[in-house]
Parts: C-alpha cells; sequence; structure tokens
C-alpha cells in the first residue's frame, strides 16, 4: 500500500541495519528529540536490529510530558470555574496535577471536555454562547499553528468567548537546555520530523554550529528512523557535525512560512516552565498583547496554590534522557498507563507508556 | 407524516399491544413467541435419547447501544442477534434461543424500529436461532438515544464438548478467522464523517455455522479455546486467553489480514488494528495436530474463508502475548487502557 508497505519495507528495513553494523565501530548516543520517534521505535522494535555500539534515547519531546504541574493546576482551577468550559487534547485529562486532574475535576462537577483540534473547542464556544470555552493550549511548533489559526478564526467571527490558556512551547530550546546542562554525552540528535515541518531543518543548525554534534531529521516509519540513524552513524563515524534531512518529502530548510506567520502574529516568545527542565529562557509562547481578550491567563488570573510533585516520579529525568523508564522504581509497579503517577506513563507520546506497552516490564 | 413511536408504545396498553403485534411478532415468527405468554416455554432441543449425557446448557447477555444505529454492512439489530449468537458459540455451545429486551426512546421513527426488527429476524434466520420473549420500553426523549436492544441467549453445549478461555497449552496452534478492524473502522469513519472512497462495511455476522464446521473437523477435544474478536480486538482476545489459561501467546504480524483502507484509516487516526473492534470474527487456539483439519473447516466456511494461521501458544511469558514484526523483531501486545471508542457495540 502506498505510504505505507513502501516504509515498512522488512528487506530494505535489514539492508539498512546491516549497514549500520558495518559502518559502527564506536559507541554513539543517539536521542531521539519526540515521543512520536519513541513510539515508533518501540512499536517496531528498532532497537533490536541496532548494534551495542548504538544507543537510543528518549528526550522531552512529548507535549502533555513537559507540561509543568502548574500549568496543569491552573487548568483544574479554571475548570472549577462556574461558567467556564475548558477544552482540552485527551492526554492531558488523565495527567496528575499537584492535588488532583482534570478527569477528577469533570467527575467533581467541572465542565472538562476532550476535544481532537481546536476546530472542536471553536464549534463548542458557538455552542454554547452563554459560557466560556477555554482551549488549553500545550504542545509544541507543530500545535501551536492550529491554536493561533483558532484565536484569529474567532477574532474574525467576533466570537468573544472562546479563550486560550497558552503552555506552548518551543523544541530548540528545549534541545539548548539539555545540552547546555551536558548531564548526558550526546553525539547525535534524531530530528522531530513534525516539528520540522513547521520550523525547518535550518532551525537545528545551531546544533553542529554551537555544539558539535550532528542531527538528522527523521520520519515516523521504521525506514525513515533507520535511515536517520544510518546517517547519524556514519557523520558520527567520520567526526562530522551537520543537519541532515531524511524527512525530504516533508521537511525543508526554511519550514513552512505560513504556519510561522500565523503563530508570530498571535504568540510571542516567553521564558517558560518545563516539567524536568524548569524554567528556560524563552522557550515558550504566549499570547500578544493585542489578543489579551483571548487569553485566559489574563481572563482568570487564578492562583492554584503551590506545585508539588509526586516524590518518587522520576518523569523529569525521563525527559533529560539522564534516565531510561525501566529504572524509574515506580515503573510498572506503582505508575502503570491505567494508574499513572506521573505525564510519562500517560500521553501516548510519553516514554514510560511506550516502554510499558511494547516492551519492559518489570 | 413520519409515524413515531410514542411514551404511551410503552405503556403496557393498547398502543403497546398493536406495536408488539405489529413489529416483533410477524418479524420473530415463531410459536413460542406468538403465544405471548409470560415466558416462553421451549423443547430442550435436541430431545435427549434415553442412556446419552445430556450436554449442557450455555446462558449468555449482552446489551447493544451503538451509534449511529445503522451503519454499512449492518445495524443494531443485526449485532443484537450476532454478538449473543457469538458469545454463546465461542463456549462450543449451539445457540437456540434469544430473549430480545428493547429501550425505545420517544420519537424515534417506526421505521427504524421496523429496520432494526427486520434485520434481527434476517440474522437469527441465518443464525437457526429463534427470537422467542421480549420486552419494550419507551423513555422520554432524552433519556436514550434513538434505541437501545439487550438480547440474552440460550444454547447447548454437547456431552464432551468443552471450549474455554482456560484451555489453551503450550503448542496450541492460533488461528484467526480473517481480516481485522472492521467494524470498529467503519463505525468510525462514519461517526468522523472522513472522507474516504467507498464506505467500510462492518464485518458484523453471526459465527455458529463457522464454529460447528470447526468442532466437527477437529477431533474432539482438539479446539480449545474460542474467543470473539469484539471490543479491544485482536489484542484484547489474545491476552484474555494468555491470561485465563496462564499460558503465553506469539502473535506473527506479517500473518494478520489488515485490508488497506482499514490500515490507512488506522494509520491516519494513530490506532492499531490489533486494537479495533471486529463483530464477525473470532480467534481458535487449537491442539497442533489439528490445526490443518481446522483450517480448512473454517475456510470453507463463508465467514472463514480468509482465516490463516497467525501464531502460537508457548509455554514461555505465561498471561503475555508478544508480537514477531515483519522487520524480525518482536514486541509486547496489551489491551487498551481506555476506551478507544465509545458505543461502539
Amino acid at each position: 500500500m502506498r505510504y505505507l508497505d513502501e516504509f515498512r519495507d522488512p528487506a530494505q528495513a535489514r539492508a539498512l541495519a546491516e549497514r549500520i553494523h558495518a559502518l559502527s565501530t564506536r559507541p554513539l548516543r543517539i536521542m531521539e528529540f519526540c515521543g512520536g520517534h519513541t513510539h515508533a521505535i518501540m512499536r517496531h522494535g528498532l532497537s533490536q536490529l541496532l548494534p551495542p555500539t548504538v544507543e537510543l534515547l528518549s528526550g522531552p519531546g512529548c507535549p502533555v510530558c513537559v507540561t509543568a504541574n502548574r500549568d496543569l493546576d491552573y487548568a483544574i482551577a479554571l475548570a472549577q470555574q462556574p461558567g467556564v468550559i475548558v477544552a482540552t487534547f485527551g492526554d492531558l485529562v488523565r495527567v496528575p496535577g499537584s492535588r488532583s486532574s482534570l478527569q477528577r475535576a469533570q467527575a467533581e462537577g467541572g465542565d472538562v471536555r476532550v476535544v481532537y483540534s481546536t476546530l472542536d473547542a471553536l464549534a463548542l464556544a458557538r455552542a454554547h454562547p452563554d459560557r466560556r470555552v477555554v482551549f488549553m493550549g500545550i504542545g509544541f511548533e507543530t500545535t501551536a499553528p492550529t491554536v493561533a489559526a483558532s484565536i484569529l478564526q474567532a477574532e474574525a467571527e467576533g466570537l468573544s468567548n472562546y479563550a486560550v490558556y497558552s503552555a506552548h512551547k518551543t523544541t530548540p530550546a528545549a534541545m539548548r537546555a539539555i545540552l547546555r546542562a551536558g548531564e548526558v554525552g550526546l553525539s547525535g540528535i534524531l530530528g522531530p520530523g513534525h516539528v520540522s515541518t513547521i520550523i525547518g531543518s535550518a532551525a537545528w543548525e545551531f546544533l553542529p554550529r554551537e555544539h558539535g554534534i550532528p542531527c538528522v531529521i527523521a520520519g515516523f516509519e521504521p525506514l525513515d528512523i533507520l535511515r536517520a540513524v544510518a546517517w547519524l552513524v556514519e557523520l558520527g563515524e567520520t567526526g562530522r557535525a551537520e543537519v541532515g534531512n531524511a524527512y525530504g518529502r516533508s521537511v525543508t530548510g526554511e519550514g513552512n512560512r505560513v504556519a510561522q506567520a500565523m503563530m508570530a502574529r498571535v504568540f510571542t516568545l516567553d521564558d517558560a516552565d518545563w516539567r524536568g527542565l524548569g524554567r528556560v529562557p524563552v522557550s515558550g509562547l504566549r499570547l500578544r498583547p493585542e489578543y489579551a481578550r483571548f487569553d485566559a491567563a489574563a481572563l482568570y488570573p487564578l492562583d492554584p496554590g503551590p506545585a508539588a510533585e509526586h516524590p518518587g516520579c522520576r518523569c523529569g529525568e525521563v525527559l533529560r534522557g539522564t534516565l531510561l523508564p525501566p529504572g524509574c522504581a515506580l515503573f510498572g509497579r506503582g505508575c502503570v498507563p491505567a494508574h499513572p503517577i506521573g505525564p510519562c506513563m500517560v500521553s501516548a507520546e510519553g516514554a514510560c507508556a511506550a516502554y510499558y506497552a511494547y516492551g519492559e516490564r518489570p | 407524516m413520519t409515524e413515531r413511536i410514542l411514551l404511551a408504545h410503552g405503556g403496557g396498553g393498547q398502543l403497546t399491544h398493536e406495536l408488539i403485534q405489529r413489529v416483533f411478532v410477524p418479524r420473530f415468527a415463531n410459536a413460542a413467541l406468538a403465544r405471548l405468554d409470560d415466558a416462553a416455554v421451549l423443547e430442550l432441543c435436541p430431545p435427549i435419547a434415553p442412556g446419552t449425557r445430556a450436554g449442557r446448557l450455555a446462558f449468555t447477555t449482552d446489551s447493544y447501544v451503538v451509534s449511529p444505529l445503522f451503519f454499512p454492512g449492518g445495524d443494531i439489530g443485526k449485532l443484537a442477534v450476532c454478538g449473543t449468537v457469538n458469545d454463546l458459540s465461542m463456549v462450543g455451545a449451539r445457540p437456540l434461543y434469544l430473549s430480545a429486551g428493547f429501550i425505545i426512546e420517544e420519537g424515534l421513527p417506526l421505521a427504524d424500529l421496523e429496520r432494526a426488527a427486520d434485520s434481527m429476524a434476517a440474522a437469527a434466520a441465518e443464525a437457526g436461532v429463534s427470537i422467542v420473549t421480549g420486552d419494550t420500553k419507551v423513555v422520554g426523549r432524552g433519556s436514550a438515544d434513538g434505541l437501545f436492544i439487550n438480547t440474552a441467549g440460550v444454547g447447548w453445549a454437547p456431552a464432551g464438548v468443552d471450549v474455554s478461555g482456560a484451555n489453551a497449552r503450550p503448542g496450541d496452534a492460533l488461528i484467526v478467522s480473517g481480516a481485522l478492524g472492521e467494524h470498529g473502522m467503519a463505525i468510525m469513519s462514519l461517526r468522523e464523517g472522513l472522507p474516504i472512497a467507498a464506505p467500510l462495511r462492518s464485518d458484523c455476522a453471526p459465527l455458529n455455522g463457522l464454529v460447528e464446521a470447526l468442532l466437527e473437523a477437529a477431533p474432539a477435544g482438539a479446539v480449545h479455546s474460542l474467543r470473539d474478536l469484539t471490543r479491544g480486538g485482536l489484542a484484547a482476545a489474545l491476552v484474555e486467553l494468555a491470561e485465563q489459561s496462564g499460558v503465553g501467546i506469539e502473535l506473527d504480524e506479517s500473518r494478520l489480514l489488515v485490508r488497506p483502507e482499514v490500515a490507512s484509516i488506522c494509520e491516519l487516526l494513530g490506532l492499531d488494528p490489533l486494537h479495533v473492534a471486529n463483530e464477525g470474527k473470532l480467534v481458535a487456539l487449537v491442539a497442533p495436530e489439528a490445526a490443518e483439519a481446522a483450517l480448512a473447516a473454517m475456510r470453507a466456511q463463508r465467514y472463514g474463508s480468509e482465516a490463516r494461521l497467525a501464531g502460537r501458544v508457548v509455554a514461555a511469558h505465561p498471561g503475555r502475548v508478544v508480537l514477531r514484526t515483519p522487520l524480525g523483531t518482536s514486541r509486547l501486545v496489551d489491551r487498551l487502557v481506555g476506551e478507544q471508542l465509545p458505543r461502539i457495540c
């Protein structure tokens, strides 16, 4: 089948794996930024095809996972406000905040609706003119443009009961923070495919330039990932640091200019709190002052109380790449997908959920 | 003007009587129902010859709340008959009698009820079962969604037949009766209005004929476990069997049949076909020496023509299902945590 089988061909996968085995002589530690990559790697068992010299580490690219407890607590407090409907992507509902979750807030009478896109959230706002619909804007440059578009759409329609709580984050800033912290010696980055479709491969040039490590952008099919890994191994073996694009069918150097312009029109860069990374300079997107009437943070200046994390939860370390999920004492014991303690066990892009679903259990 | 169900149709008075006489009695036509007593009085079937072991009764119930009520390949009526027929079949029983309880929302077009009843009658005829007793309730607008149906079923398991999810043994061959995910994706593509060239059809079907042929072809006791693939798909069925029998299961991904249209929609929505519901497929765990005969018998049946060997039962990793991928790697298969799609059956 077109666009599926051609990226999962066993013979080609074997050939790529053989090439990687033949090329690889020295240890190479690669971080896959994106949670979608972690899931694809686990689902197809790709690590099993690699030589022991090539190590894959999951990174911070899971939007739900990096959302700070303070932002979650705010959403939960917001759901308890009379006249407010909180619209959110499904994963976020189950993530435990400091004291509750959106799921629990809903059971206690809060109005929380799971939506599949901002279009659904806009439809909710149109259907409930007497209430305010607040969309929980989490995610990276992949979702931020759609949220920007929804605000522009609400503005064009005069939809005054629609608002967004923006906890959007930018990916290069997170990568930079991890490299600056220097906790994990990385020798290559598997670049995020969808994010790069928006921001362009040029956005990763700082990796070879400032940090001397290569980055190869990959799609999400087995052959995409193997090709990118082979490329990274080749670069590593020859000591070259550059940005490669192994997802040419989707990613260009400059990215999607329309989406970028939309983001720039509605959002402005700001410091942001990340789970695991703490406060990262100019790594978040907040609404520009001219869109303050759509900004939930301005409309509802709530204090959700002090943020607290489960003392045993090590999601932060998993997100920084300093710990593999099975290394957490809670993994598969106290923390399982049905009863998650940390977000990495909840999200469809969470590393713990991927490890648990596809392979490793205590 | 559209004739609609009124609250009075469920009041137990003249309108209820008329509704039953008009919609159900002629369609489900059988002597036990037509008597309209408070309970159906049934022959034990087949009659037991003196000195032979009587076999056992199988008894099951299920409620159907699918939305939308009508979909390509089936509707709530067909589903309500097939689902219960299939549950009886999965313990090796021959389905005989069904009950049908209707909870109808006020305002449902009468034609919709008749259409669902037509489907029930057709599915019952195909499966060779009689709908012998029933109940009709009407609830106010907003208290239900169109139509809910509960069916219960009684079947007869001949003496010596012992099919159970707890009977799987290491070495058993794993047979899947056909393509995966067709009911779930039919419902989802309809509900989400997905832009697809041709509508996907649900595979909703009664599987008792397939099971009878399988039991007949395999030596006595060789069919260890059967499970129909409903909510949670093949993954959920296999995890249940592995846990119930305390065995491991190995599944070969390359042996599984997923039609391209199902595979592409799953990919689009981020779903794994292993988790998507069927309503007319089963998985059989069969003693290895009987596998070939079982497979041949299934393939000769309409609803098993694409049956295939797709794995085996192993002693290793008890309670767990491991998938061998076409890439030569392996991974765990588990049931989903939450609900993939509400009100699918």
